[in-house]
């Protein structure tokens, strides 16, 4: 019995599971709280604001997964939803498309700006990505003098009514292209880390960085790749941040960086590296989301203490994830000393083919 | 020769900075070399270079704590809160002390006897009190402290010398004989060094640990009040972002981040960079948030130059190895 429940049962699902369990709880309990919480109108609301902090925190996860850390997001969404803003108030007739690639492609090269010192100038990510984090956002502020702002009205009509157009709808319920995009990133990041090479490659240089330099595993290229294609990401949350909000501040997104690790650190991705799961990563960004904006509407306490229970949040989930989860992967890791002689015959078929 | 070897090491480099960027300031300003522009300069910082002083230990002992700033300001939060109904003024400004106290053992506890890494326990803290300040002031700003307590941040007390800067260099003589002559400050740097071997020696590292957090929650706390008395007043966000410049300080004064090597000489050095760097961005009209900018890149530098330094240095002894080889053959 036990075994079987080992072979067809993670302890990283029992987490994902008690998340979805936590998340139908928030839920429930607000909807008796709070006056047509069920509405389309919240939904809309919640699930727009979830699309723009989970595409972030997909990519956040994939350098978390290789034991570093960007603490720039929050600028990089901030700079290219304000530089997009800028360039469509200025050239109000570009192309959609071009406007969303100059978005993701300025995230990218600020990416790579944060990748290229991390793995190839060695500095340590969290200082790295502090030290952008903070010239990302000078940026900013420094760039458009005198103009400081961007505003909903200078923005061409096409930007606006891709925030609110429904691209589908189920009974009431809109999915709005956002929502879309940011689901269709997440199945793909989810295939990749769990399929394409260079998604394991990811577990593998977080959970051992010296054993996959050891290896052979170009260690310096796939952080570099992680790191662009996590600034490729908030590039795309900067432009969701565009079409979303519209009014923009030098002070957009600020803070986000937080948020965003929260979410995938409450999702189960491991600060040291080598585990965590994009769906993890979307449910901690779900959780996280559904709390604030319920709290923004809930009377009983002040909406102030929305940060002081997502630190609390954090906490909690690490401390679990240090003291639960990992006492139960021990006891899943003990099968391998148990296999029968027949399994690890077949193991070494199954593993070398050609013997 | 022996005695001018020391200026090739990063000491002498952030020396050779520091007297660069006076030299600028000097001519570039003509009222930056008197006293009371220098006295103004630290007093600008001066919460930021007191909590520095810790942060050195913390960073020495391959730890780190990103929740100083909001330490500061939740520590301040908390008086502002309790003068604001009523208590005896004297017990607020306690209570803001207790609050680091317990601030920095919840890190502390986190760290040494739950075994988290730091950098996400402070970070959960950094996040965590920022709330909680949030939560007790809300939007407002509450300000109207005892004269007696605003003198204390904004006038002299000795001389040209306000109290903050008194208490600065007073911390500083006490850091420098504990980390560089005493017992405890060589354990900092074992742990520091290697947490294992320094276990295996018998070193107490849960208590070390313990007390490194404990005391960098109080010495914010106490920066923090520092703050509010300087400021006349507290918001929810006062001295928010305030661990970026202190590491900065820290990390250029050539302390590693990975812990078991560093100097208060040369954090000291690094605080005075930063500081004058500022000043003199500052007669020169340039923002707030452009210097923050700059000071991020003084980050990453300090960082990324001994590194490329070290290369090339290995790039050199394994030539001038293969060279010695060929003509030995």
């Amino acid at each position: 019995m036990m075994e079987r429940l080992k072979r067809y049962f993670r302890p990283e699902q029992l987490r994902e599971l008690s998340l979805v369990f936590l998340i139908a709880l928030i839920f429930l309990f607000f909807g008796t709280q709070i006056e047509g919480y069920f509405s389309p109108r919240i939904f809309n609301r919640v699930t727009s604001d979830v699309a723009i902090i989970a595409v972030v925190a997909i990519g956040e996860t994939l350098v978390l997964l290789t034991r570093n850390f960007d603490l720039s997001v929050g600028s990089i969404v901030g700079l290219t939803a304000f530089a997009v803003g800028k360039l469509l108030t200025f050239h109000p007739d570009m192309l959609p498309i071009v406007a969303l690639l100059s978005a993701i492609g300025l995230g990218a090269a600020l990416g790579l700006l944060n990748g290229l010192l991390v793995s190839f100038g060695r500095v340590p990510s969290i200082i790295v990505t502090l030290g952008t984090m903070a010239i990302y956002r000078s940026t900013l502020v420094a760039y458009p003098a005198g103009t400081k702002n961007v505003v909903t009205n200078d923005l061409p009509q096409w930007i606006l009514d891709l925030g609110r157009v429904q691209l589908f709808s189920i009974g009431e319920f809109n999915i709005r292209p956002v929502v879309a995009g940011a689901l269709v990133m997440f199945v793909i990041f989810q295939l990749v880390t769990s399929y394409l090479r260079f998604g394991r490659r990811l577990y593998a240089i977080g959970s051992n960085p010296e054993a996959a330099r050891i290896g052979g595993l170009p260690s310096e290229r796939i952080v570099l790749s992680a790191f662009i294609l996590c600034g490729a990401m908030a590039g795309l949350g900067g432009f969701m941040f565009l079409v979303r909000y519209g009014d923009l501040t030098p002070a957009a997104a600020q803070g986000m960086e937080l948020q965003v690790i929260a979410a995938a650190v409450v999702g189960g991705v491991s600060t040291n590296g080598g585990s965590g799961t994009m769906i993890g990563a979307l449910l901690g960004a779900l959780m996280i989301n559904l709390l604030q904006q319920s709290l923004l509407r809930w009377l009983v306490i002040s909406d102030f203490w929305v940060d002081a229970l997502l630190g609390m949040l954090i906490l909690v989930a690490v401390t679990i994830d240090a003291v639960i989860i990992n006492r139960l992967r021990n006891i899943w890791s003990q099968r391998g000393l148990e296999t029968s002689p027949v399994d690890e015959k077949k193991m070494i078929e199954e593993e070398s083919p050609d013997a | 020769m022996r005695r001018l070897e020391w200026l090739k090491s990063w000491e002498g480099l952030l020396l050779a900075i520091l007297i660069v960027i006076v030299v600028l300031n000097t001519f570039t300003t003509p009222h930056y070399l008197q006293a009371q522009n220098q006295i103004n300069l630290f007093q600008l910082n001066i919460e930021k270079i007191i909590v520095a002083l810790i942060m050195t230990f913390i960073i020495i002992n391959a730890e780190i704590d990103l929740s100083v700033g909001s330490v500061m300001g939740l520590a301040g939060c908390v008086m502002a809160f309790l003068f604001e109904r009523g208590v005896p003024f004297e017990m607020c400004l306690l209570a803001g002390l207790l609050t680091g106290v317990l601030a920095g053992a919840i890190n502390g506890f986190m760290v040494a006897h739950v075994g988290l890494t730091s950098l996400i326990v402070t970070l959960a803290g950094q996040i965590g009190y920022r709330g909680l300040a949030h939560v007790l002031l809300e939007n407002r700003s509450v300000g109207n402290f005892p004269d007696w307590f605003d003198r204390l941040g904004q006038q002299p007390l000795v001389g040209p010398f306000p109290v903050a800067l008194i208490t600065f260099f007073v911390l500083l003589i006490i850091a420098l004989i504990i980390l560089q002559w005493s017992g405890a400050g060589r354990y900092v740097f074992v742990i520091g060094y290697n947490r294992e071997v320094a276990r295996y020696s018998g070193v107490n590292v849960r208590r070390v640990k313990m007390t490194l957090f404990v005391m960098s929650g109080v010495i914010s706390a106490f920066a923090g009040l520092l703050l509010a008395a300087r400021l006349g007043s507290m918001r929810g966000d006062t001295a928010l972002g305030t661990e970026l410049e202190v590491i900065t300080m820290v990390v250029l004064g050539g302390v590693s981040i990975f812990g078991g090597t560093g100097s208060l000489f040369g954090v000291l050095l690094s605080i005075l960079i930063i500081l004058n760097l500022r000043n003199g961005m500052g007669l020169l009209n340039i923002t707030g948030e452009i210097q923050t900018g700059v000071i991020g890149i003084l980050l990453i530098l300090s960082v990324l130059l001994p590194n490329i330094g070290r290369g090339v240095r290995e790039a050199w002894s394994r030539r001038r190895r293969v060279q010695r080889i060929r003509v030995e053959e």
